[in-house]
């Protein structure tokens, strides 16, 4: 009678001998493979994302970042392939979006998208860490604790004197800080970065360096996917080029850019 | 058609053909029915004893006689018209300029004194019977194949000796088929059958599979015998059967055709709210325009040229296209251009547009239904087996299929077609290219309203013209659109013709009412599940 | 002390306080006007205008409940106008009830059209109606459970913008059919009338008119108490974001589609009361409130008054049925219809944030210049752009 009871989840579960191979992985992704009308976003895509690491993903237009993105978010559901979170523990195929978010994924959007009509600081309010459900939220008040964590937040994306201005009145540069600024406050295991230095000035560009590297200093994961060869180099970490849906060379900067496959693709012939 | 209009039309008939007997000479008939033409002698005779009794008997062998001046007779009977003198004792048929002999249809020379044979209700209904026998053996076949026919459905006993009669003379392997028909149904009530005859008569009339033949089949007497009983019950169970099948195609019919007015009118939708992202509220106005223009194109050709009433709607098609295509134009450059890209606030502004233009309709037009004829080749209507089908529906469901290809040819094949493409995947490109993208937003809004007007001229065959006219339809024109998927004129297509076809289908169970009601709902379920419509566009959209 | 510590701004702006004040002046005024001054006084207001103001402002609730909406959760909803007639069909089948044997056949249960279409007993639905707590209940469950049910499937499976308006007018179109049927038991065609009274008052008398009238107030100041608490509590701040970046606000950890429910449920039970107000004042309720056009109406009052301002709504309710009235009532009937097609167009075109919203625009912009710090404007901050989030490629 107990054995049943006990033996039951085991026999459940379905433990996979891989999973035993990735606990060690923040993400994990195995073959995955979308497809849109024919066209194949990703194919076969497989990589690993470890606990504090920070990646740059690189590609050409059309490499399958972007879809890469939606698929780990919850946005896009994969043909094919496994996607796991949390040292192989959570499907996220099988997550919406809001589920995803409230696991401690991130994402910071290729065009910045921050609440226009709200101010700075609520903005980072609605983002912060805490109560998501609706008929609580009616009653809510910020506590002390909160406050600070916003002020924190405030400090590190350098925008404290904006505060009350309108997220719609922000430059473009901005706009982007204040989006990772809402990604820090919801404290997200995994932050997913695509383009953040997009249409930043040089000087920008290098404090937005900075700041993704004091995030990933603070224990968060970060991918990050970027055109900007010199913000890529100022990153200085492992980089990895998507070429039609899956890996074409993975290591550091310079073994990737000295690889002939990726001269190729980038230069044609 | 009911049973007594056709009966009337047969009498109508006959009375044509007695007076191209009255009038003509009597080679023909002699003719048609051969050299030996049967001798009623006796049977006048005895009418000009003018006593019912025998008038009655006169007129039985009269009907079995065969004789085509017989008709004549009978016909002058009932109008009154026979008379007859004491001496001697002889019937004429009173005719325009005075007595005629009936047998030899000539001008009787010196007039007796005349009275006429009289008639009472007996006597009445002995003509009418006649008349039917009569006409049995008239030298017209279509005459007798419409006789046998009105004889098979009649099924009176009284009519089985002339119909043998007539069986035994008949050379028209088709006109006796259908006497052998209309004597089947007649036996198969009929008391003292022997079974082998009445499972024959069974077999005969159900091979007919329609309803009438179900009503005789159903008229086998409780005395028959089981096996006769069985046949019968399993003749029926099939015709049933059949009769489903034809009824569900009747309505399957109904349902494209409903399908082709949901089409006419959303396929303008398409284009302004699936190509151009405008929820244009006025659209079912254009339509409304549509069919007043055809209105105004009859009120001239009745007051100028009527002889060209039939042409009225081939005229009003391209001028219905201008007129609302120019006022879909001023709408876009005065109004719509304004508010691009902003979907919700297009529907605002053109539901004023739709209220200032029906207002606008009302003052010229008045608020009351307006007529709008239909032309000849509009109207009538022909068989495909048990489906019934009015040229009307059928000439709206090719106008519509016309349309589209059209639409879809100048979408294709067209400069226009492809710049309107071009602006919608991507107007900055398209406007670096040279494109005029200002004067393409025009005319596709121009295009989308001017199909709606020549809706609205199909519209105006099925549908009361009245200021409100286009309100009854753009509910359902968007429900079409959205259904089928927005941005693809062929999700418009299926989509109409299957939301055309499922109310047609839904209303014998739940009533026009109810079943419009099911529709709606489930339009709203299926928009939940496909969020998109039908045909979705699919593709990396990303939304922020 | 925290560097963030900004000021919490009070619930009620000056625009919200001068429309309160007003709001209470007219509930104190108008029973005075009515009742303490003479008839052939010049300031004596006569009870068919007591009726006819209460009406207005039943028409500012119900704005207000779409506003609630589409002004802060860009829900478009063409289909508000069934919320108002449920609520209006439950009050009215409570005063139904209250007819008893006063009504044409005399039968104690029945209502007359039961009678006349030879019904033999009450339908289960009508059950209950008689007492007045219930039928209270039903004015807000009957507009409350459809729209928690239509709006469960529709926000869970996303429809959204457009396609969204398209089948909320499907919903209300679909309602006026099955209300225009006789079987359906709601009076059909000419829906419910006659009432006698309501909770023991003469319905018709010039005091339970006052009341009524004081009544649509209060709940209009309430109603829009509520709003206003609703729309700048953290998940009223939720529900703008949603309304200006859906994605971001899911991919920030918020089930968006609950948000839009619970608005969209509070909104269709304000209509809901706003309906049930209305049916005592003009005496009927029938299925013609069910109609596609009527629920684009309300939509143009709060376009007019300026959308995502609470006392804009209100005000523009007022004013479109101050002018419908005056128009429809003159010579100028027949032109009515122009009006208020031309209101429309006019609106979108050069007043899109309706006279309210300008107005904050204006006032904004003259602070800025004057460089007058603090108060922050009395709504929420912003106008929205009325477009549907665009999609990117």
């Amino acid at each position: 009678m107990s054995d049943i009871d006990t033996l039951e989840p085991r026999t459940a579960e379905p433990a996979p001998a891989a999973r035993k191979e990735l606990t060690e992985a923040l993400l994990y992704l195995d073959a995955v493979t979308v497809t849109f009308d024919g066209f194949r976003a990703l194919n076969a895509l497989s990589f690993t994302v470890d606990p504090g690491e920070m990646r740059a993903i690189i590609g050409p237009n059309g490499a399958g970042k972007t879809t890469m993105m939606d698929v780990i978010t919850g946005k896009t559901r994969p043909d094919r392939g496994d996607v796991f979170f949390n040292g192989g523990t959570t499907d996220l195929t099988k997550l919406d979006e809001t589920q995803i978010a409230t696991l401690g994924i991130g994402r910071k959007f290729q065009k910045p998208t921050v609440f226009e009509n709200h101010t700075v600081i609520d903005n980072l309010r609605l983002a912060l860490k805490g109560q998501r459900r609706a008929l609580p939220n009616i009653f809510r008040r910020e506590s002390a604790a909160e406050r600070e964590r916003i002020d924190e937040i405030f400090e590190t994306i350098r925008l404290t004197e904006h505060k009350d201005r309108l997220g719609g009145a922000l430059s473009h540069g901005q706009k982007q800080w204040l989006e990772i600024g809402m990604l820090l406050a919801q404290d997200p295991k995994l932050l997913l970065v695509d383009e953040p230095v997009a249409g930043m000035t040089d000087a920008e560009t290098a404090q937005t360096a900075e700041l993704l590297r004091e995030i990933n200093a603070n224990g968060h994961s970060v991918v990050v996917v970027e055109h900007d060869m010199t913000f890529v180099r100022d990153l200085g970490v492992r980089v990895m080029c998507l070429h039609e849906g899956s890996v074409l060379a993975e290591g550091t900067l310079d073994q990737v850019s000295a690889n002939e496959r990726v001269i190729e693709v980038y230069l044609g012939r | 058609m009911t049973f007594s209009a056709r009966l009337r039309r047969l009498a109508g008939g006959l009375l044509l053909t007695l007076f191209a007997f009255c009038a003509g000479p009597g080679t023909e008939q002699a003719m048609a029915q051969g050299s030996s033409a049967p001798d009623i002698s006796a049977p006048l005779a005895q009418l000009a004893n003018d006593n019912y009794g025998d008038t009655e008997a006169a007129l039985g062998a009269l009907a079995l006689s065969g004789s085509p001046a017989a008709a004549g007779v009978v016909a002058a009977l009932a109008d009154g018209k026979l008379v007859f003198s004491t001496s001697p004792r002889q019937v004429y048929i009173r005719g325009d300029a005075g007595l005629i002999d009936p047998l030899t249809m000539q001008p009787v020379a010196d007039a007796p004194a005349v009275k006429p044979v009289r008639v009472n209700n007996r006597i009445r209904r002995a003509i009418d019977a006649a008349n039917g026998a009569l006409s049995l053996v008239s030298p017209d076949p279509a005459k007798r194949m419409e006789a046998a026919n009105a004889v098979g459905r009649s099924r009176d006993e009284a009519a089985l000796p002339a119909l043998d009669v007539a069986l035994a003379k008949e050379a028209d392997p088709k006109v006796k088929s259908a006497m052998t028909l209309a004597r089947a149904s007649i036996v198969i009530g009929k008391e003292g059958i022997s079974p082998a005859e009445r499972i024959a008569a069974v077999d005969l009339v159900a091979a007919e599979g329609n309803q009438e033949a179900l009503a005789i089949l159903r008229s086998v007497p409780a005395s028959a015998a089981p096996e006769v009983k069985q046949a019968a019950a399993a003749a029926i169970d099939a015709i049933e059967r059949n009769l489903a099948m034809w009824s569900m195609a009747q309505n399957v019919w109904y349902g494209l055709s409903l399908g082709s007015v949901l089409l006419l009118a959303a396929i303008g939708l398409a284009i302004t709210f699936g190509v151009m992202g405008v929820i244009n509220m006025a659209h079912g106005e254009m339509v409304m325009l549509g069919a007043y223009t055809t209105f105004v194109v009859q009120e001239l050709i009745r007051t100028y040229n009527p002889a060209l009433f039939d042409l009225s709607l081939i005229i009003a098609i391209p001028l219905a296209f201008v007129f609302t295509g120019l006022i879909g134009i001023i709408i876009e450059r005065t109004v719509i251009r304004f508010l691009y890209g902003r979907a919700l606030e297009t529907l605002l502004a053109t539901w004023g547009i739709s209220l200032i233009l029906q207002q606008a309709i009302r003052t010229l037009f008045g608020p009351t239904n307006r007529e709008v004829g239909a032309p000849s080749w509009m109207s009538g209507s022909f068989e495909i087996g048990q489906l019934s089908i009015t040229y009307g529906r059928l000439w709206i469901i090719v106008f519509a299929i016309l349309v589209f290809v059209a639409l879809l040819a100048t979408l294709r094949l067209t400069r226009i077609g492809l710049e309107m493409r071009a602006v919608t995947q991507n107007r900055r490109m398209a406007a670096s290219m040279g494109i005029r993208t200002n004067w393409v937003d025009a005319a596709t809004f121009g295009l989308g309203s001017g199909i709606a007007g020549m809706a609205g001229v199909a519209l105006s065959q099925i549908d009361n013209v009245s200021p409100n006219l286009g309100q009854s339809y753009i509910i359902d024109s968007f429900l079409v659109v959205v259904f089928g998927g927005v941005g693809n004129l062929w999700g418009t297509l299926v989509g109409a013709m299957s939301l055309g076809v499922a109310n047609k289908l839904l209303e014998p169970y739940a009533g026009a009412v109810l079943g419009k009601i099911a529709l709606l709902v489930i339009v709203i379920l299926f928009i939940q599940k496909r969020p998109r419509g039908l045909f979705a566009l699919k593709g990396r959209s990303i939304e922020a | 002390m925290s560097t963030t510590q900004t000021r919490q701004p009070a619930l009620l702006g000056t625009s919200g306080l001068v429309f309160l004040g007003v709001l209470v002046a007219a509930a104190v005024l108008v029973p005075i006007l009515n009742l303490a001054i003479s008839p052939d006084s010049a300031v004596h207001v006569p009870t068919y205008v007591v009726s006819l103001l209460g009406k207005y402002l039943t028409y500012a609730l119900l704005a207000l409940s779409v506003d609630l909406i589409w002004g802060y959760v860009g829900i478009l909803s063409l289909g508000q106008g069934a919320f108002f007639a449920l609520g209006g069909y439950a009050m009215g089948m409570y005063l139904m009830r209250q007819i008893g044997t006063r009504g044409v056949y005399g039968d104690p249960v029945l209502p007359d059209f039961m009678v006349f279409l030879n019904w033999k007993e009450l339908p289960w639905f009508w059950y209950g109606f008689d007492w007045f707590p219930f039928a209270a209940l039903m004015v807000l469950l009957a507009p409350g459970i459809l729209a928690l049910v239509f709006g469960w499937f529709a926000f869970r499976s996303r429809v959204t913008g457009v396609y969204l308006s398209i089948i909320t007018q499907a919903m209300t179109f679909a309602l006026l059919l099955a209300f225009f049927r006789n079987d359906m038991g709601f009076g059909g065609n000419n829906g419910l009338t006659d009432f006698k009274d309501i909770l023991g008052f003469n319905i018709q008398s010039d005091g339970t008119r006052i009341v009524l009238f004081v009544l649509s107030a209060l709940a209009l100041g309430l109603g829009y108490l509520l709003c206003r608490f609703l729309v700048r509590s953290h998940f009223g701040k939720v529900l703008v974001a949603i309304r200006d970046a859906e994605t971001r606000v899911r991919f920030t950890g918020y089930r968006a589609e609950n948000y839009k429910l619970v608005a969209f449920v509070a909104s269709a039970m304000l209509a809901g009361i706003a309906g049930a107000l209305y049916v005592p004042q003009v005496g009927i309720i029938n299925p013609s409130e069910f109609s596609p056009a009527n629920s684009i109406e309300i939509i143009v009052w709060v376009a007019v008054g300026g959308r995502g301002t609470l006392v804009g709504a209100a005000l523009g309710a007022v004013l479109v049925n101050y002018a419908k009235t005056y128009f429809t009532s003159g010579m100028l009937a027949p032109y009515w219809l122009f009006m208020l097609g031309g209101l429309f167009v006019a609106v979108t075109l050069f007043l899109p944030k309706g006279i309210v919203g300008t107005f904050y625009e204006w006032r904004a912009r003259r602070r800025e210049r004057d460089d007058i710090p603090g108060e922050s404007p009395g709504e929420l901050p912003g106008e929205p752009p009325l477009a549907e989030p665009k999609p990117a490629a």
